[in-house]
């Protein structure tokens, strides 16, 4: 059976621990820092041999670390991108934008550990040569955001951020910014935007890749908030201890966030791949299974932007045989590891590990029209293919759940949600697209069941 | 001070670098272009696929994208499918079994299946791409983004200013489906938005293509406009309704590709399909602005900017822009008119010719305006040196801007220099005509588009001299007394050239016919020359003006012809 993991919420949850300092400190808080900084000399000038900081930088992309805000890309990679050659300031930006739908996680961490994330990111900034950076947190977060800044203010009066770090030649400051209310400003451009006081509109890339032109086109880096705890881990731990937790290419934990028709909803922290959807759904540790009497319909496995999963769904996975070979496998829904590659290899991702079940009480067309709603509200309204498609397909489905759907409505979806999907400036396409295009998919005959309905009813109405 | 000979042997200017190029295939063809192309500041950036589909005459249909402003890649019609050399494992490149380069067309990661198009307008090119401006897949792309565009849109182009000449409407035809899935209710946004004095915002008729803000924004140095609200409700808005009112907003109507912009001052006032659209040239300022002149029948409707990137790229100022309506008064002159009485041009300039021929050398004085153009300036100059006269014209001096308006408000200053009208502190010989006046020495005064009572010689020293001829386009106090008065014509009525501030020398072309018995002033000239002096001229404007080039130092070497529509620059 399996259990709850827990390496960044180890402390979050326990009695007496409070987001104070000294809390923090009394658990062993801002020794990853200082070990960091015993790391070795900073980059001289002149160049010289491989320093401190490029340590930390080869342990972080050792320990396989992949984001955890959404895409799933290898941390390391992404800071190897960075401009270190233009002779421009390097910015960090911590995106405490969670709000996709279905997630909680961040701000678990955010108001109950907030230490945990400002070491994180100090040890971050230190070995990437950032002087300046910032926390963007979520408008709607008003406590994380005095608890973040109460937090910086101990960490400056500890001398853990400001003029010449623990002793050291290095400085630092963090400041936080409060975004207005735009589920745009998590998208890594339109944050940038947004800090930088304008529309959170994307950037186009090419050319503004933010590790060239980022925050006031300069380079920049912008990770999640619990993206950046896990690199205090992999400090503490060592890269290679780090890298056992979880599955090969999937290491570490992750904070999931279950919601939806079970019995224990709530933030469970597990081994990437080492639990299953179905263990997360059923087992006591985690979901406790369906209410009573209810059946599962299905599984949105990675916040409300990935595609959905049919209750009984088998799909096929490379898996590596006992003779070293890769083999396609029958896996069911319920036996899919909870990790990165195995979603997407089920045509879906694990996003911002967002579960959100539906059991059979649930209307199909109602549920996506709900989700079609926040996608028109939330499209930033920059570019023609989502700015007009997300409110057509939300009208669309507005019709549908009151009583004036059409059989063809279901062709109808896919159609504008495939002139969205791939032709936007942001992955926003997709995110609006992608839940229409699974649902109809794989729920085609309650959308034409619905439709017909409708039609004929309407009819004998005239 | 001289310098020793040696330093004046100059080494031969090295040749250009070579330009680097890049071999990509277009629409199926190969094609050579610049790894490097100028972007919307002139500065080399790498070359784009909608550069270099242009360079290989494949039209990619775009709305956001506009030479002249940064990209901003938000409307999506500029999607175009495109492959790339596909990479071996070995990061080597794939060949087919004819050695030519695999290519691996671009898809979408997560749907392998279906092609994934890039923006033509700001994605670079690389060796050995291929763009396919014309495949299925991209037209599939187009077809998509004009029916979002169209779903909201009012479909009022009947009653829209933009019919006619607007993107919306051509591509729909040319890349557009006939019919629309949409059966939901529009969305309905402002009418009629007051945006400033000049400019009214239609809402929903809007593409939200950015172009009028980023033009406001980074050419004007104006923050006055962005987009309130979001996703499909998104629009332009002032930040204070009115607010939208710096010298350059009626560019906005230029660059709106729809209907969504309109002038206060042309809607609703022709449709431009009837219009005639002549080449010509501002004349608010000194730095000649290349115009079209809309007109109608007789009427001129309107001016926009003419694109010259040696002189205003493809912006004008509304008060040059607006500065039109003279042209169409009811009160302009004319008639030809002798002492009071109502004559004709072979009766006026037989009296002319006489008087002048017999006139005593200084005995005349001669005022042009440096708003005449060379020819007729280099005309009245052979005249005036001829009859030993004293001549000028008039400088004007105003308020001037960092992007296109001159301090200089005449427009043909340096032809009135460099024809030798003016002399060489332009008002300077002013006060001489005038003392010239009152102590008698001069008795004709010869007047071109002047006020000469608002410069110094009252109606006290006009009634002193024997003879006031002058010619002008509106009534005022130098016309009412003149003994020959002749009408002349706007430059709308004519063709000319004007050499602006910085030397160029552009002409421009005849709208409309001239007014009543108007003529054009340099054929009059031409005949007064010739009557006065003897010396026949050229009657026609190409080649008085080749003549001009061959007797006026500072156009040595220029053709009317081949000033073509943008003009040469000479030294001034």
């Amino acid at each position: 059976m399996s259990q709850e993991f827990r390496l960044i919420l180890k402390d979050a949850d326990q009695p007496g621990y409070t987001p104070d300092m000294e809390c923090y400190l009394r658990r062993g808080g801002y020794d990853a820092l200082k070990k960091a900084f015993a790391m070795g000399p900073r980059v001289s000038p002149d160049g010289g041999t491989v320093s401190g900081p490029e340590k930390v930088r080869k342990e972080v992309l050792a320990s396989g670390l992949r984001g955890r805000g959404g895409a799933g890309f290898s941390a390391g990679l992404k800071w190897s991108f960075v401009d270190r050659k233009s002779g421009k300031p390097i910015y960090l930006i911590c995106n405490a934008d969670e709000s996709e739908p279905g997630t909680f996680k961040d701000r678990q961490i955010i108001h109950k550990d907030p230490h945990q994330l400002i070491e994180g990111m100090i040890i971050s900034c230190w070995a990437n040569d950032v002087k300046l950076a910032y926390i963007y947190i979520r408008g709607e977060f008003p406590q994380g955001a005095k608890l973040l800044n109460a937090a910086l203010a101990e960490a400056r009066a500890k001398n853990f951020l400001g003029k010449n770090i623990l002793g050291t030649d290095y400085d630092l400051e963090i400041h936080v910014h409060r975004g207005a209310g735009a589920y745009i400003c998590g998208e890594e451009t339109g944050l940038i935007e947004s800090l930088e006081g304008k529309r959170a509109y994307p950037r186009i890339k090419p050319p503004y890749f933010p590790a060239v032109l980022g925050l006031y086109m300069c380079p920049t880096i912008v990770n999640n908030v619990e993206t950046l705890c896990h690199v205090k881990h992999i400090l503490t731990m060592g890269s290679a201890e780090y890298a056992k937790l979880g599955t090969p290419n999937n290491t570490g934990t992750r904070i999931v966030s279950l919601s939806g028709d079970v019995k224990r909803p709530g933030y469970y922290e597990i081994e990437v791949g080492k639990a299953t959807i179905g263990e997360l759904i059923n087992d006591p540790a985690f979901g406790g299974g369906l209410r009573d009497g209810r059946k599962l319909k299905a599984v949105i496995p990675g916040g409300s932007s990935s595609k959905i999963l049919k209750a009984g769904e088998v799909f096929k996975l490379n898996r590596k045989g006992a003779d070293g070979q890769m083999t396609k496998v029958d896996v069911p829904l319920l036996d899919l590891p909870y990790d990165f590659d195995s979603l997407q290899q089920a045509g879906t991702m694990s996003g911002s590990s967002a579960i959100i079940v539906m059991d059979d009480s649930r209307d199909i067309v109602e549920c996506l029209a709900n989700l079609g709603e926040f996608y028109a509200h939330e499209s930033c309204g920059q570019c023609t293919p989502c700015r007009e498609g997300s409110l057509w397909i939300s009208k669309a489905l507005h019709r549908m759940t009151h009583g004036q759907g059409r059989k063809g409505d279901a062709d109808y979806l896919v159609n504008i949600a495939q002139n969205i999907q791939g032709r936007t400036i942001c992955a926003f396409g997709e995110a609006c697209a992608w839940p229409v295009l699974s649902f109809v998919k794989k729920f085609k005959e309650d959308f034409e069941a619905r439709g017909a309905a409708d039609e004929a009813r309407n009819a004998a109405d005239k | 001070m001289s310098t020793p000979a040696t330093t004046d042997i100059k080494p031969a200017p090295a040749a250009p670098p070579p330009i680097e190029k890049i071999k990509i295939k277009v629409d199926g063809r190969e094609i050579e272009v610049p790894k490097m192309m100028p972007d919307w500041q002139g500065k080399p950036q790498p070359t784009t696929m909608l550069q270099a589909c242009q360079l290989a005459a494949q039209e990619v249909p775009h709305y956001c994208y506009h030479p002249k402003l940064p990209i901003a890649g938000n409307c999506r019609m500029c999607l175009v499918e495109f492959g790339t050399p596909a990479m071996g494992p070995d990061r080597k490149p794939v060949l087919n079994e004819d050695g030519s380069s695999k290519i691996a067309k671009s898809v979408l990661p997560y749907e392998p299946g279906t092609p994934r198009g890039a923006i033509a307008c700001a994605t670079p090119i690389s060796p050995g791409m291929e763009i396919y401006p014309n495949s299925p897949a991209t037209k599939q792309m187009r077809e998509a983004v004009l029916e979002s565009l169209l779903i909201n849109h009012p479909l009022d182009c009947p009653i829209c200013d933009q019919a006619g000449e607007c993107k919306l409407q051509e591509y729909s035809v040319e890349h557009g489906q006939s019919q629309s899935h949409f059966v939901e209710a529009k969305v309905h946004k402002p009418k009629a938005v007051d945006l400033g004095p000049r400019i009214v915002l239609d809402d929903e008729r809007c593409i939200l293509c950015t172009r009028c803000i980023r033009f406001t924004k980074d050419i004007a140095g104006d923050d006055a406009l962005g987009i309130v609200n979001r996703g499909s409700y998104s629009t332009i808005a002032a930040w204070k309704e009115g607010a939208f009112d710096n010298n350059y907003t009626l560019n906005t109507v230029d660059l709106c590709p729809v209907g969504a912009l309109t002038s206060k001052d042309f809607r609703f006032q022709m449709r431009v399909w009837f219009m005639k659209e002549t080449k010509s040239l501002c004349t608010s300022c000194g730095t000649g602005c290349n115009v079209i002149v809309g007109s109608r029948e007789e009427k001129v409707y309107r001016y926009e900017p003419r694109q010259n990137d040696a002189v205003n790229s493809t912006w004008m100022c509304d008060s040059g822009r607006l500065n039109y309506k003279w042209i169409n008064r009811d009160d302009r002159l004319k008639d030809v008119v002798v002492r009071g009485q109502k004559s004709t041009w072979a009766a006026a300039l037989k009296e002319i010719s006489e008087k002048l021929a017999k006139a005593a050398s200084g005995s005349v004085a001669v005022l042009a305006s440096a708003r005449q153009t060379n020819e007729e300036l280099y005309l009245l100059s052979k005249l005036a040196k001829k009859l030993g006269a004293v001549t000028d014209s008039v400088p004007r001096v105003g308020e001037g801007d960092k992007l296109l308006v001159s301090a200089d408000k005449n427009s043909n200053t340096n032809g009135a220099k460099l024809t030798g009208i003016a002399s060489a502190e332009m008002g300077s010989n002013l006060k001489k005509i005038a003392d010239g006046i009152r102590s008698g020495a001069i008795k004709t005064l010869v007047v071109f588009g002047e006020d000469v009572t608002k410069h110094g010689i009252g109606a006290d020293l006009l009634a002193k001299l024997e003879t006031i001829i002058v010619s002008d386009i509106l009534p005022n106090a130098t016309t009412a007394t003149a003994h020959i008065l002749l009408p002349g014509c706007a430059h709308a009525e004519k063709r000319g050239s004007f050499t602006n501030v910085k030397g160029r020398v552009q002409k421009f072309m005849k709208a409309v016919e001239p007014k009543g018995d108007a003529r054009s002033e340099w054929e009059v000239l031409h005949e007064l020359v010739h009557n006065v002096t003897g010396q026949n001229g050229f009657s026609s404007i190409e080649g008085l003006f080749n003549q001009m080039a061959k007797e006026v130092p500072a156009f040595a070497g220029l053709e009317w012809a081949k000033l073509g529509d943008t003009g040469v620059t000479v030294p001034i």
